[in-house]
């Protein structure tokens, strides 16, 4: 039963390291000295009174609970949803009676998460710990972000993958505050618009950078 | 107006069903969807064969005991109920696909008629006040502010008809239970119970197999009676209250 409340909560974190992360990406515009030495300082917050990337550890250790409960719910919700309708009891013909645009965002939280989590690993080996380095590796996260997207393939797989987080958030974050309780005919509209907004905001400002190097913008 | 319709047919719970084209010929586009099931029926009789079954009552909208799903649309292309969709909403030669409400919560009993039982549990299980009533007070003795009294008739208007569990892609019966939650906690009568109804009512509706909510929508976007999908969030915010207080 809390189970909902244990899938908008960890949701809601996992919104809000997004939009922190957003901001970091975005010092790429400041050039390669202010994007590394905002790298570096990521590993330094809380010292002395916290190790050498103390700080780091707790956000990752942190992120990586909330992804747990969130697939956690998400699979215990898809197997109920089974359940609830199964093989033998389903419809011959069945039409969404909502918008398009919302009913594509919604059809697609289950598999869309599923592509996330695979992208997010993906993502860490390339640009984390540099394990994939597409046009060559690098010590600098400046020049690991330039290497990488440089090359036109590189920069389609996260063009997918954000767009794939911004149908997510577009049904997510609406979804969460319902869950929470502030869902009310009189905001329904401002809370979807701002859902909407949101996810929008996330996938442009993380598809800036990578589409800037492709273009030449940065190097 | 000439009709194809394919429609399900089962002659009994365990009966593996299947679907079944007829067609109906000169239907009146002022007929409702029901009277074109009749004439089916009427036809079907004739030829010696067991007529289709369906669940109809009032035949005006608001029982609630009518509910197909009709080209995979809960009560069809028309929000409101079976009963009040007319033929007028079709075009001649089109070909209908009529099915029962899905879910493991609404057994099928035969036919296009479901069992549904499972609401009725839910509603056992808290959506009632248990006050002495006695006879009804004078309407300016417990005064509730307007906003609330709206909100609460709005949740009452449900009609337990089941869309919102057709029409869910969780089979879920959250907009269902939301409704009565929200009609009781709204109104005065309805606080000492508050955050027991909710805590019961949700234990039950997952008892029967209901799917989970996960806030798509489909439910109240079928709703023949427009209960809004802030009932959801109502619900949500009451159990959250319910389990913060140890009371669940």
């Amino acid at each position: 039963m809390a189970l909902k409340y244990a899938m908008a909560a960890s949701g809601a974190i996992l919104v809000l390291y997004l939009i922190v992360h957003m901001y970091g990406n975005l010092m790429i515009f400041g050039g390669q000295t202010t994007f590394d030495t905002y790298a570096h300082h990521l590993r330094e917050i809380g010292e002395p009174m916290l190790p050498h990337e103390g700080f780091l550890w707790i956000v990752r250790v942190v992120l990586l609970a909330a992804v747990l409960v969130h697939a956690y719910a998400a699979f215990v919700l898809w197997n109920r949803a089974k359940k609830a309708r199964p093989a033998g009891q389903r419809y011959q013909v069945k039409k969404s009676a909502q918008t398009p645009s919302r009913r594509y965002a919604t059809q697609t939280m289950r598999w869309g998460g599923v592509i996330i989590i695979l992208f997010v690993i993906y993502h860490i080996l390339h640009l984390t710990t540099n394990d994939i380095a597409p046009g060559g590796a690098s010590d600098s996260a400046y020049q690991r972000v330039v290497n990488g997207f440089q090359i036109w393939w590189v920069t389609l797989s996260y063009l997918v993958a954000m767009l794939a987080v911004g149908l997510h958030l577009r049904h997510g974050v609406f979804s969460a505050l319902s869950t929470l309780g502030a869902n009310r005919a009189s905001r329904q509209r401002a809370l979807r618009n701002a859902s909407t907004a949101i996810a929008a905001l996330i996938t442009v400002g993380f598809l800036l950078p990578p589409f800037s190097v492709l273009f030449g913008l940065v190097s | 107006m000439n009709i194809t319709l394919r429609v399900w047919r089962q002659k009994a719970p365990g009966d593996e069903g299947r679907m079944v084209t007829y067609q109906v010929e000169d239907v009146s586009p002022d007929m409702s969807f029901l009277e074109m099931l009749d004439v089916l029926n009427e036809k079907l009789t004739l030829a010696g064969e067991d007529p289709v079954a369906f669940d109809h009552d009032c035949r005006e909208g608001i029982c609630g005991a009518c509910g197909v799903v009709i080209d995979g649309v809960a009560h069809g292309p028309e929000r409101t109920t079976t009963c009040q969709l007319h033929m007028r909403s079709f075009s001649d030669g089109d070909v209908i696909t009529v099915e029962p409400w899905r879910a493991k919560a609404f057994p099928v009993i035969k036919d296009l008629v479901v069992d549904r039982g499972a609401l009725d549990r839910i509603i056992q299980s808290g959506g009632f006040i248990s006050a002495p009533t006695g006879t009804a007070p004078d309407a300016h003795a417990m005064p509730v502010p307007k906003a609330d009294a709206d909100r609460a008739f709005d949740a009452a208007t449900c009609i337990g008809c089941g869309a919102c569990v057709a029409a869910c892609p969780n089979a879920s019966g959250m907009l269902f239970t939301a409704a009565k939650v929200t009609h009781l906690g709204m109104l005065p009568q309805g606080q000492p119970e508050r955050q027991a109804r909710v805590v019961n009512m949700i234990n039950q509706h997952d008892e029967e197999d209901f799917g989970g909510c996960t806030n798509i929508g489909e439910c109240a976007a079928v709703c023949p009676k427009g209960i809004p999908l802030d009932t959801i969030s109502q619900l949500n915010r009451d159990l959250l209250g319910a389990l913060a207080s140890g009371k669940a």
